[in-house]
């Protein structure tokens, strides 16, 4: 299965989110979009968290380096880790050519419905084309 | 005028010419407001010719005892060991001294190179996976491995050591743990000597909880004993903690190696390598620890790669561990590393090789246990503590006025050791003799002699 | 030519049995160390260390050596390192063993000549600073900055102030967050103005009663001197903060200016930088620190102090804040820049600073029509160029100049750094160059804005490597050798 990104919600900090309903239960599936690994160029390192951690939109739950950088990453949303994606860190270059699929970094059980200003695709586009 | 200048007058015209200005004064004066220019000369003696310097410089250094014009017994924490040619004639080549920081790997893999070989060679002396390419020096090394422990350690707040650790260093940790929320709970040692074998290892392991980040021990200890450190290292690991040592990497010639002892992070004064004593510095931080922490490891790391051409080469990595990335987050402020005092030590030990490291090592072990019953035999004379040591011991002077002693050593031309007191208060009447393999056997005689004579006096 | 047998590693070059140390014959009516020793303190087999003979040792490292650029063999303009040239004679005198001998526990009275030295040293150093108290125990500049900052912090402890913000500039060097942040404070970093200069009024918005001190560098890490110093001193003494200043760019302003008199309330020297270090490859440096005298009480300790004609080390101040290493300091590094300063003398230095503004300047003059300067034609001992023009026009980056100016045999300037500039080249030529070493340098970048860019992507081409692959080498980091299956 793949994911489009033209369904996903992006945080201003370039994490997309894939929320989906599990009962009466809410989870989001987080990553980084491609425009950030693009301009992040060639990775070499990442720092994950471990399941169980609690994390709070807009702050820090992992970081990922290049080699002369080092970028924080910022979760979308509040809630709980309840998946990590541990083979990634080992393969930096498939998360750089798959990045909305293989390239999953961690699954979060939300506590709060996700935050009024993540952005829609078509919002998400037009703050990157700003930058770039 | 004296120094280094090259502009000619002619050079001075034509250059302001080109820039468009009518003098010096006039860019700087376009630049810093005239209320903040100095209006007077600096007051500082007018500059000298090379000869003039030199001879003034001649004269102070005449002063001055050392351990060139006296015999020294010294040690606590600096030795006086023998430092090979080989290491004075490579390390004053220009391009090893007169160059900086790898930033251009291309025209810097002579300094790369020798990074590498260097954290190499400490890997191999410490049983550990990896070396940084060094810090400032054995204090500071030590005080950058417990910020590395509580780092690593996460709410842990709390430092076990003892006080058979460097007293300089301690003071130093001190100092850096007044800025942060932590503790250092100091374990005393046996210092007044009742026990035989190891020094502090149970007092130590009583200390250690689930509130420690690490526990800091010296091996051989400050007083030249030797320590417990399997058995410390267990307790620390049963509770979570971090084991530093601080080591003699002369006594590696005999002693297990920290990796083998179980130790977590290794540190060390590079002094003994190769590096002049120069009255307390520049000396070489060592530092190597457990692959797993080495994100966490402050200070520069050579790593091997290859070039765009395929040839195997040596840059600096994993640089984003360093201020001037990570910046307030980075593991350390430090920017730079004491690359020739490694170079040194580089050649030494490669000067030295396995064979000439264990001989160094037997040297110093049946030199210090010879000095050891010498000075027994002097009636106002007591070793402070019988069991074994490396190369250095604590001997009493039962009429309590080592002062005395020290300064009719001096007068006999022997700096003959270094007085407790002024760190241990209760150790007031004892000194700490340390004798490396430079030392021959009629110079540890003309030791005991000196006090012999002294005894006399008395 | 190269010799490329003796340059592989020296692991590969150990053979069994070779050996270069011999030690003299133990003659001493004691056991052998393992009956000393207790056995399970003692490792079964010798240390692995490589077993080379001396010819070896002295053939590899010299053959190491020539892959090296350094002063002695070449212009190394690099930004913000003051790379001069490094006298013969400090390096005969600071070795004399009436200095390099010295064991650190000697007594004060065994050793009244470097005990003058030093505090000649102190003396000096708070002359050219305008700033009396002085400590030459910090190893290095960034250590200079964490005693400074300690100092600072027991200083607001002693007066109950609990000030927990220390600002930096935005062109700051790396060290001062880094430093900040290891003595607990938090930094606020304020902006630079489009010309360069600090934004006042960014510095007022950020300025406030938590505000312990403002760390900053002047002249600045772009070569300018703000002339709105005083302004910006006299607002953070009127909020009760102090002012460090990093005095990395001492170079510029020997004579002309005093950080003590411009507002300066604490700083370091990196007498490997201005007083002609040297830079050993990376260090040793040291870091002596000059403040107020009302920090004067909470420096480490000992200070050497002179009574009559003696010299004796100063301890036991209760205010002080303890140690930051062990021993004196780096004296080897302090002696040799008492040696310069004796050297030069108070008007050589001044003619030191004003030559290395005149360098500086001049080659300003020479590039700037190629390479753009965004801070003006004027500079203090430095200035920071920008190849983003460059970059978009003919696809050089300032990587591409730092790596093509290797082949003509200079050092490359710092390049991305500071960070404020886009595509950053920062030149510090030093007063120890000819006006036609500045030539041939600038004409070099002159040819390689002519020649096609494909060079310059793949320079340098005349050394031995070329562009090695960070990437992997942070990936998969490989730091320390280890023997292929096969070897012994």
């Amino acid at each position: 299965m793949s994911r489009d990104p033209a369904k996903l919600i992006y945080a201003k900090s370039h994490e997309w989110a894939d929320v989906v309903q599990d009962g009466n239960d809410q989870f989001a599936t987080v990553g980084i979009s491609a425009f950030a690994i693009e301009q992040l160029t060639d990775l070499v390192y990442m720092d994950l968290p471990k399941v169980g951690q609690q994390v709070t939109a807009g702050e820090e739950f992992g970081e990922v380096e290049s080699v002369k950088a080092v970028s924080p990453l910022y979760s979308p949303v509040d809630g709980e880790v309840v998946e990590v994606h541990d083979e990634l860190p080992d393969r930096l270059d498939d998360l750089k050519t798959d990045p909305y699929d293989f390239g999953w970094i961690i699954k979060i059980k939300l506590s709060a419905a996700p935050p009024a200003d993540l952005l829609d695709f078509p919002s998400y586009q037009q703050q990157c084309a700003e930058a770039g | 005028m004296t120094g280094y200048l090259f502009h000619t007058d002619e050079d001075r015209r034509q250059m302001l010419a080109a820039i468009g200005a009518d003098s010096i004064d006039e860019i700087i004066d376009a630049q810093v407001p005239a209320d903040v220019r100095l209006d007077r000369p600096l007051r500082i003696a007018d500059g000298l010719d090379e000869m003039s310097l030199e001879a003034m410089m001649r004269q102070l250094a005449a002063k001055n005892a050392s351990a060139a014009s006296h015999l020294c017994f010294l040690g606590g924490g600096a030795y006086d060991h023998f430092i090979p040619a080989a290491v004075d004639e490579i390390a004053s080549r220009g391009e090893y001294y007169t160059s900086y920081t790898p930033y251009q790997a291309e025209v810097s893999q002579g300094n790369l190179q020798v990074m590498f070989e260097y954290e190499t060679l400490v890997t191999q002396l410490t049983g550990l996976g990896v070396s940084n390419a060094s810090l400032y020096d054995g204090g500071s090394a030590m005080v950058e491995a417990v910020l590395m422990a509580f780092a690593a350690g996460g709410k842990r707040h709390k430092v076990v050591t003892s006080d058979a650790v460097h007293p300089e260093y301690r003071q130093t940790l001190d100092t850096y743990l007044e800025s942060i929320s932590a503790e250092a709970v100091v374990v005393s040692s046996d210092a007044a000597g009742s026990s035989a074998d190891s020094a502090t290892s149970a007092g130590v392991i009583e200390q250690i909880d689930d509130s420690t980040a690490c526990v800091v021990i010296q091996h051989p200890n400050f007083f030249g004993r030797l320590e417990d450190v399997e058995a410390i290292a267990e307790a620390a690991h049963r509770a979570g903690a971090l084991l530093i040592q601080i080591f003699d990497p002369v006594s590696l010639g005999l002693l297990k190696r920290p990796g083998d002892l179980g130790v977590d992070i290794a540190v060390a004064e590079g002094q003994c390598l190769g590096n002049p004593l120069n009255f307390g510095g520049p000396y070489l931080g060592i530092m190597a620890c457990r692959e797993v922490l080495i994100r966490r490891l402050p200070g520069r790391i050579a790593g091997q790669t290859t070039d765009r051409r395929g040839n195997r080469c040596w840059v600096l990595t994993l640089q984003t561990r360093e201020q001037h990335i990570r910046r307030d987050k980075a593991t350390s402020n430090i920017c730079s590393n004491q690359t020739l005092l490694a170079l040194r030590a580089t050649v030494h030990l490669s000067l030295l090789g396995p064979q000439g490291l264990r001989e160094t090592a037997e040297h110093c072990v049946r030199k210090a246990a010879y000095a050891r019953d010498r000075l027994a035999t002097n009636p106002r004379l007591r070793i402070a503590h019988p069991g074994p040591v490396f190369k250095e011991f604590v001997v009493r002077d039962i009429e309590g006025d080592v002062a005395e002693l020290m300064q009719s050593g001096l007068d006999q031309g022997i700096l003959a050791g270094v007085p407790l007191g002024p760190w241990y208060p209760e150790l007031d009447d004892c000194f700490l003799v340390a004798v490396t393999e430079k030392r021959t056997r009629e110079e540890i005689d003309r030791l005991t002699a000196a006090f012999a004579a002294s005894l006399a006096a008395v | 030519m190269r010799n490329t047998q003796a340059t592989q590693l020296i692991f590969e070059l150990s053979r069994p049995g070779r050996r270069a140390t011999v030690l003299p014959p133990l003659d001493l009516p004691v056991p052998a160390a393992s009956e000393l020793l207790p056995a399970e303190q003692c490792a079964t087999e010798p240390p692995q260390i490589p077993e080379l003979a001396e010819g070896d040792v002295v053939r590899h490292f010299v053959n190491l050596s020539t892959l090296n650029m350094s002063v002695d063999t070449h212009f190394y303009p690099l930004g913000s390192c003051t790379m001069k040239y490094n006298p013969k004679r400090n390096e005969r005198l600071a070795s004399l063993p009436g200095f390099a001998a010295i064991h650190p526990l000697q007594s004060a009275e065994s050793i009244p000549g470097l005990l003058q030295v030093l505090y000649e040293l102190q003396e000096m150093l708070a002359e050219i600073s305008g700033l009396p108290g002085v400590s030459l125990q910090p190893a290095a500049g960034a250590h200079g900055e964490l005693t400074a900052l300690m100092v600072a912090a027991a200083y607001f402890r002693d007066r109950d102030e609990p000030r927990r913000v220390v600002l930096t500039a935005d062109s700051a060097h790396g060290t001062n967050p880094a430093s900040a942040a290891m003595v607990g404070y938090q930094t606020r970093t304020v902006k630079s103005r489009s010309d360069g200069l600090v934004d006042i009024e960014d510095l007022k918005a950020k300025l406030d009663g938590n505000v312990a001190v403002f760390m900053l560098t002047n002249p600045y890490t772009l070569g300018l001197f703000d002339s709105q110093i005083r302004e910006i001193t006299s607002l953070v003494h009127q909020a009760g903060g102090l002012i460090y200043l990093d005095g990395a760019n001492m170079n510029a302003i020997l004579g002309i200016a005093r950080p003590g008199d411009f507002g300066a309330d604490l700083m370091h020297y990196n007498p490997h930088k201005t007083f002609s270090g040297p830079h050993g490859g990376g260090g040793p440096g040291a870091g002596p620190i000059c403040v107020r005298d009302f920090l004067a009480p909470y420096l480490p300790q000992p200070i050497v102090v002179r009574e009559g004609d003696e010299y004796r080390l100063q301890t036991g101040s209760p205010t002080s804040i303890g140690r930051v290493r062990s021993f004196f300091g780096n004296v080897g590094v302090l002696v040799r820049a008492y040696l310069y300063i004796r050297t030069y003398g108070g008007p050589g230095l001044k003619r030191v600073s004003e030559d290395a503004v005149l360098g500086a300047n001049y080659l300003l003059s020479r590039v700037k029509h190629i390479l753009d300067v965004p801070h003006g034609d004027r500079c203090m001992h430095e200035f920071v160029a920008s190849a983003a023009k460059l970059k978009k026009r003919q696809g050089l980056s300032a990587m591409d100049l730092a790596k093509r100016i290797l082949d003509f045999g200079f050092h490359a300037p710092t390049v991305y750094f500071p960070l404020v500039v886009d595509e950053a080249v920062m030149v510090e030529p030093t007063e120890t160059e000819s006006k036609e070493t500045l030539d041939a340098f600038a004409e070099a970048l002159f040819r390689i804005t002519d020649e096609a860019a494909d060079l310059a992507h793949n320079a340098p081409h005349t050394t031995r490597i070329s562009r090695p692959d960070d990437v992997t080498a942070s990936r998969r980091p490989v730091v320390r050798w280890v023997p292929e299956k096969g070897d012994h």
